[in-house]
């Protein structure tokens, strides 16, 4: 038994295809050669195409009302007789013998055709120090084009590193002046400088800053820290707020809450604020865990407990893991800009700078205002502009709104 | 844009022809009622009617015969053969006098037709429904010969062929007709004749061709470029008489190394004419010797199905042919 398959025949001079109109018979049939198989349509004529054995069908390859080329199977046909099939399989691979062998032989190094020879003579190259990639070792055209644009390069590399060699030397010099201290970069910098490198030369960073009146902010902590202080044991820092209002925006554009994966961007389902926890020669990034299921008693604890943590250097490499943005605290310092760098592979962080009282105009009066600057650092490859903007001003309108209805501490 | 067909493009030319100049006229065989055996001619009949869509006799020498006076006397014919195969009575008629009327009335009079003709193998029709007969009428001086290789060339060319003022002959491949499909915008693209289209540029080999070749060395030179890595330099010739030999000469310059494929026998073929000219200008810019891909030297297309396929020249034979000047 042999399955055979019946193709789309040449239905005339100039028809390459044709729709399948009806089938005449079905799976299971038992047909003789020349009964009809189905009814083809085409531009020029409508036919039946016959079958060319006899046998049982066994499929139907190509459903009605289906256009299909020439040559195309239509069905396949289980036949008792075993014919050879003929295969011109050996031929081909005759064909490749050929030319792979006369490739081997390596006898037309030193033929050269007239292409090769007048580029020769006209960069006076010596043909013996070019490699030829042609049949049977020929140098072609392309070889000595390569060849030609190879020693132009090589030269050009010359004079380039001339200059920057006599830089580093003057450096090393410099270095090992006696009054400086050396400090060897290893462990914790090393992976410092490692990651902000790889950040910094990875990702195409742009800034965006916001600046928030958070007077509500301000008076509402004010009037619930000494409790909290007291009833809790820890501060109620204005950064749980900034947190608590980070992971609300985050859930409303996840396209902040990513990272990059090269060919594909990871948009993340939970929200783990990376936070920036540093020592006195020291940087971490611990994280809290789904910020925006947890309540801003919640948040300051864990900042509590990061940052005790990170003093004693207790942090574990869990505390560490799994963080989807960063949000760090420059303002601890007294600063009022700046512009972060990414804690890759996320793809933005945030920097809570600190809050000022200032006059701002309000109504057309001078009022005195608790005023923070929020500072945007964006992977451009992941974010552009008006995705940030709608969040920030997102976190704005949260953070100018806080009061104890909208923000309950419990 | 409306995808459009090899045979609807030639159609629309000659329909937008017909609408344009009233002089424009078609006669041939079936070209009326029936809509032309290809159905290249359909619907013009209901619409232009009988006196501009003419049904001839089965006498070529009389279609080619009739259209020459009439455009000696100011109309713009298209005569069609039914086949090329089928141009030979015509010959007599197309080149000792379509061809040197100009000439020989010291440009006193003119012959504005255009003779199209279907060529070409490969559809299974034999011996008289598969030549290429371009060769005959390459060294006529007088004529121009166009082969378009794609819907928006067949279209750009025929009308250029229309308005030409001079006769034009205009092969068109049948096998073309429904095999090849492009959008085309509804402009009035005309094709400038007497010059040659650069498909795609390559650095690795130059392939020359023109006519449905063009298409397979298209498909051939993408395969190449996926699997192998090899960027061909695409020339189609679009008109074969007169030649454009700048563009031929520059072609070859670009890589060193030509392909030139035609479907007709090899001997004394349009590519003959064309290495001939590759000989004389590129010597110095030759990385390989001229290579041609063509039909064997043997009398007709075979009608049995496995001689025709050895006949033809296909994608897979150009594939081959491409590689081997690739690896020289």
């Amino acid at each position: 038994m042999t399955v055979k398959t019946i193709t789309m025949p040449q239905l005339g001079e100039s028809v390459t295809e044709g729709t399948i109109s009806q089938w005449l018979v079905q799976v299971g049939d038992v047909i003789e050669k020349y009964q009809p198989l189905v009814e083809v349509m085409t531009d020029k004529v409508n036919a039946e195409v016959p079958a060319s054995f006899s046998g049982k069908i066994t499929k139907l390859l190509v459903e009605e009302e289906t256009t299909i080329d020439v040559g195309t199977p239509l069905c396949e046909i289980e036949v008792e007789s075993m014919e050879p099939t003929v295969s011109n399989q050996p031929e081909m691979e005759h064909n490749h013998e050929e030319i792979s062998s006369t490739k081997e032989l390596n006898t037309m190094k030193n033929r050269y055709s007239p292409a090769v020879l007048k580029l020769a003579s006209e960069h006076q190259i010596d043909l013996d120090s070019v490699q030829g990639t042609g049949m049977g070792g020929r140098i072609t055209r392309k070889d000595i084009n390569k060849h030609i644009n190879q020693t132009k390069q090589e030269q050009k590399q010359k004079h380039v590193t001339e200059t920057p060699t006599l830089n580093t030397s003057t450096i090393e010099k410099s270095t090992s002046l006696l009054a400086d201290k050396e400090i060897p970069v290893t462990g914790m910098r090393k992976a410092i400088a490692t990651n902000m490198v790889k950040s910094t030369s990875e990702i195409p960073h742009a800034w965006m800053m916001i600046e928030v009146d958070v007077t509500n902010l301000v008076r509402y902590r004010n009037e619930e820290k000494d409790h909290f202080k007291q009833s809790e044991g820890y501060n109620l820092s204005y950064f749980a707020f900034f947190l608590n209002a980070v992971a609300k925006a985050l859930k409303k554009f996840p396209e902040l809450n990513s990272s990059w994966a090269n060919d594909k961007i990871i948009q993340h389902k939970d929200i783990n604020l990376s936070i920036a926890v540093g020592n006195e020669s020291e940087l971490f990034v611990p994280v809290i865990k789904n910020v925006d299921e947890k309540s801003i008693k919640g948040i300051a604890k864990e900042i509590h407990v990061l940052a005790q943590k990170a003093k004693s250097g207790t942090l574990t490499h869990q505390d560490m893991e799994g963080g989807t943005f960063t949000v760090n605290n420059t303002g601890t310092f007294g600063s009022v800009q700046s512009m972060g760098v990414i804690n890759y592979p996320q793809a933005a962080i945030l920097q809570v700078e600190s809050i000022v009282k200032r006059p701002v105009i309000i109504d057309d009066m001078f009022a005195a205002r608790d005023m923070v600057n929020l500072c945007l650092s964006l992977d451009h490859r992941i974010l552009d502009g008006v995705i940030c903007g709608q969040f920030m001003s997102h976190v704005k309108a949260i953070l100018e709104n806080i009061s104890g209805n909208t923000t309950p501490i419990y | 844009m409306p995808v459009v067909s090899y045979i609807e493009a030639i159609k629309t030319a000659m329909e937008e022809e017909m609408e344009r100049d009233e002089r424009v006229f078609v006669l041939g065989e079936d070209v009326g009622k029936r809509g032309g055996v290809f159905r290249a001619t359909e619907g013009l009949y209901e619409r232009f009617g009988a006196k501009r869509v003419i049904d001839t006799p089965l006498a070529e020498s009389a279609i080619a015969g009739v259209g020459i006076g009439a455009a000696m006397y100011g109309m713009i014919p298209i005569a069609e053969m039914q086949f090329a195969d089928f141009i030979l009575p015509a010959v007599n008629q197309i080149i000792s006098e379509a061809a040197k009327i100009r000439y020989r009335s010291n440009n006193d009079w003119t012959c504005p037709i255009t003779i199209r003709a279907p060529y070409g193998g490969g559809v299974h029709g034999a011996l008289y429904h598969s030549q290429s007969i371009e060769a005959i009428f390459a060294n006529q001086p007088g004529l121009k010969i166009v082969m378009p290789s794609s819907p928006r060339d067949a279209k750009g060319l025929l009308k250029a062929a229309i308005r030409d003022p001079d006769p034009v002959l205009y092969f068109e491949h049948k096998k073309a007709y429904r095999l090849l499909k492009e959008e085309i915008d509804n402009n009035e693209e005309v094709i400038e004749i007497g010059k040659a289209n650069l498909i795609q540029e390559g650095t690795d080999i130059t392939v020359i061709t023109y006519g449905l070749c063009v298409h397979y060395a298209k498909e051939a030179a993408k395969e190449l470029a996926e699997e192998q890595g090899i960027e061909v330099n695409l020339l189609d010739l679009r008109t074969i008489y007169p030649l454009d030999q700048e563009a031929i000469i520059n072609a070859v310059n670009k890589t060193g190394k030509v392909l030139l494929i035609t479907e007709d026998n090899k001997e004394g073929s349009i590519i003959s004419e064309v290495s001939a000219i590759i000989g004389e200008h590129c010597l110095f810019e030759l990385d390989a010797p001229i290579k041609r891909l063509a039909g064997p030297n043997v009398p007709a297309m075979p009608y049995a199905p496995t001689l025709e396929k050895a006949f033809m020249v296909n994608q897979d034979k150009i594939k081959q042919a491409m590689l081997e000047l690739a690896l020289f």
